[in-house]
C-alpha cells in the first residue's frame, strides 16, 4: 500500500487516459467506458483514504471499472447481446477474485486514437474525441480551446461517439497495408491541436496555449508507443523545436518577435537538445518523410546564432526536399523566403511574386509579411509599408497585428 | 448494408470515379466472393430509377402517385448488398471492393438493432 491520503489525481495524473482506452478497446463502447471510469474514481475517493493507495492504482481502477461495467451491461436487458462478446470475464466465478496486485494493465491509447481519428470522422470531430478521451480534456476545456460554445462541442462528442458505436468503428492499430494512411489522420490532428494552441500564443489566453503542451503530450504517448515510427518521432521533434521558441516570440508589450528578431538566449536549449535528437533518430529512416524533414528545417533555426549566420545553403534543399513531398503553398513561401537569404532579397521577391496568384496566399499575412520583409530589404521602403499595411489587415492574433503595424508604421515614416 | 448508387447523367451531376460503363460479370463475381467468404447475408438489384413510381400519403390520406425518379435527387439505389462483418473497417474493405464504388459510389449504413 502507498502512503494514504495522497491524492488520487497526483497518483493518476500521467495515466489518466488510459483508463477509458483500456474501457473502449474492451466494451466498444466510449460512452460506458467513461461513465464506469468516472465511478471508478469515486470508488478510489471512497475507499483510498481509508485503506491506503493500491501499490498499482490503475490495475484497481481497471478492475473495480471492468466489474461496474460488467454490472451495467447485466443490468441492462437491451444490452444482452453483448454478454456473448464478453468471453471469460462474464464468468460469475472470476468476480470473486481478489484485485490482482500486480495486474498487467496493457496501454490501449493507441487503439482508440485510431478509432477516434478514424476517416469515417469529420475533422472537428477527429480532434475533439482525441483531446476528450486521450489527453483527458473535459468536454468544457475542449469548446473553450476551440471558441465554440460548449453545447456544440458537447454535441458533436456525442455524435462522433455515436457514431464510432453504432457503425462499429474498431479500436484497433490497422495493418500495415493501412497503417502508412490512417497514421497520417493522427499525427494530422496532432500536428492541428499544436498548430491550433501555437497561432494563440500571446492572446494571453492560457487554455489555447495549453493545447500546444496537450498536443506534445498526445505526441510523447504515440512515440512511447510506436517508438520505432520515424513520422512519430519527426512530428514530437518539430513540435519540440518549435516550441522553444515560446519564451522570444512575443516581446514585452505583446507583439509577436520575428525569427530573424528573436533573442535566442530565451529558445529552451533542453528542448532544443531533445528535438535535435529526436530528428537524427527521425532521419536514418530513408526515404524521409515530410514530419523529419520539418523538424530537420527547425533544427536548423534553433542551432543557428542568428538569422545572419544560418546555414541557409542547408536549408534550401531541406525546402526543395519538403516541396518535392508536399507542394502546398505555404511550404513554396517558406522555401521562397528562404531562396530570399540564400540567393538574396531580389531572387526571393521573383519567387514571392510567382506566388501572387496561389489561391489561399494572396488572402494570407503571411505572403504579404515575406513580400514587406523582401522588399525592405531592397530598399523599397513605400511598396513595403504598403506590403505590411496590407499583412496586418489579414493577421488575425493581436501580437500579429501589433508587430506588422508597427513595421509598416516604421517603413512609412522612412519611406 | 452497401447501398449502392449512381449518379444521374445530366448538367451539374456529379461525375463517377470511372467513365467506362459497368459491367454485369464485375458485380457477379463481386457477388461470388461475398459468398465464398462467408459473409454475404443478402442482396438485390434493382430496375432502371426510370421504371420507379412514387408514392406520397397527404394528411388527409390522400394517395398522391407519380411516375419517374424523384425529380430533385441526383443519385439513384442501384441496389444493395447486406453483408454480416465484424466492423466499419471490413465493411469498408468489403465496399472499396464493389464494382458500384467506381460507376458511382457504395454508401456504408450500419443496420439497426431492435
Amino acid at each position: 500500500m502507498g502512503p494514504a491520503g495522497e491524492p488520487i489525481e497526483a497518483v493518476f495524473r500521467e495515466e489518466r487516459g488510459r483508463l477509458p482506452a483500456l474501457l473502449a478497446a474492451r466494451f466498444g463502447d466510449l460512452d460506458l467506458a467513461e461513465e464506469v471510469t468516472a465511478e471508478a474514481l469515486l470508488a478510489a475517493v471512497e475507499t483510498w483514504p481509508r485503506s491506503g493507495v493500491p501499490r498499482e492504482p490503475l490495475a484497481w481502477l481497471a478492475t473495480t471499472a471492468r466489474r461496474k461495467a460488467l454490472d451495467r451491461i447485466r443490468r441492462d436487458a437491451t444490452l444482452a447481446t453483448k454478454l456473448a462478446t464478453l468471453h471469460a470475464d462474464a464468468d460469475p466465478a472470476r468476480r470473486a477474485e481478489p484485485v490482482p496486485e500486480h495486474e498487467h494493465i496493457p496501454d490501449d491509447r493507441l487503439q482508440l486514437m485510431f478509432a477516434c481519428c478514424h476517416p469515417a470522422l469529420d475533422l472537428d470531430t477527429q480532434t475533439g474525441l482525441t483531446l476528450r478521451y486521450i489527453a483527458g480534456l473535459s468536454t468544457a476545456e475542449i469548446a473553450q480551446a476551440f471558441l465554440v460554445p460548449p453545447a456544440t462541442m458537447a454535441q458533436r462528442l456525442t455524435r462522433g461517439k455515436r457514431k464510432i458505436q453504432q457503425s462499429r468503428i474498431p479500436f484497433r492499430v490497422p495493418g500495415p497495408d493501412e497503417l502508412e494512411g490512417r497514421l497520417g489522420l493522427v499525427l494530422h490532428v496532432v500536428y492541428l491541436i499544436f498548430t491550433e494552441g501555437y497561432a494563440a500564443t500571446g492572446h494571453h489566453d492560457l487554455v489555447r496555449c495549453d493545447l500546444v503542451d496537450e498536443a506534445i503530450r498526445l505526441a510523447r504517448i504515440l512515440h512511447r508507443l510506436m517508438p520505432g515510427e520515424p513520422r512519430v518521432t519527426g512530428l514530437l521533434a518539430l513540435m519540440l523545436l518549435t516550441d522553444a521558441r515560446r519564451q522570444a516570440r512575443v516581446d514585452g508589450h505583446g507583439a509577436a518577435v520575428s525569427l530573424e528578431d528573436q533573442d535566442r538566449r530565451l529558445w529552451d536549449t533542453s528542448m532544443i537538445d531533445e528535438g535535435a535528437r529526436l530528428t537524427t533518430q527521425a532521419l536514418r529512416h530513408h526515404p524521409p518523410n515530410s514530419w523529419s524533414v520539418q523538424a530537420a528545417i527547425a533544427a536548423l533555426h534553433d542551432e543557428a546564432p542568428s538569422a545572419q549566420d544560418t546555414d541557409w545553403r542547408q536549408m534550401r534543399l531541406l525546402y526543395d526536399e519538403l516541396f518535392a513531398m508536399t507542394p502546398t503553398p505555404v511550404v513554396a513561401l517558406n522555401r521562397a523566403i528562404t531562396i530570399s537569404w540564400h540567393e538574396g532579397p531580389q531572387a526571393g521577391l521573383d519567387h514571392l511574386e510567382a506566388l501572387a496568384d496561389e489561391p489561399g496566399l494572396a488572402r494570407q499575412h503571411h505572403w504579404h509579411a515575406a513580400r514587406g520583409h523582401t522588399l525592405a530589404r531592397l530598399g523599397r521602403h513605400t511598396a513595403a509599408a504598403k506590403a505590411y499595411r496590407r499583412a496586418s489587415e489579414l493577421a488575425q492574433t493581436p501580437a500579429e497585428i501589433a508587430y506588422l503595424s508597427s513595421r509598416a508604421e516604421e517603413y512609412t515614416t522612412s519611406g | 448494408m452497401l447501398l449502392i448508387m449512381g449518379f444521374r447523367k445530366g448538367e451539374g451531376m456529379p461525375q463517377p470515379p470511372s467513365s467506362a460503363a459497368p459491367s454485369a460479370e464485375e458485380f457477379m463475381q463481386y457477388q461470388q466472393q461475398l459468398g465464398q467468404a462467408g459473409v454475404h447475408v443478402d442482396s438485390a438489384v434493382l430496375h432502371s430509377f426510370e421504371d420507379a413510381t412514387q408514392v406520397q400519403v397527404s394528411d388527409a390520406g390522400e394517395r398522391l402517385v407519380t411516375n419517374g425518379p424523384f425529380a430533385e435527387s441526383r443519385e439513384f439505389l442501384g441496389g444493395y448488398q447486406i453483408i454480416d462483418v465484424p466492423d466499419l473497417d471490413a465493411a469498408l474493405d468489403w465496399a472499396a471492393r464493389c464494382p458500384g464504388a467506381k460507376y458511382g459510389r457504395v454508401e456504408v449504413r450500419p443496420l439497426a438493432e431492435f
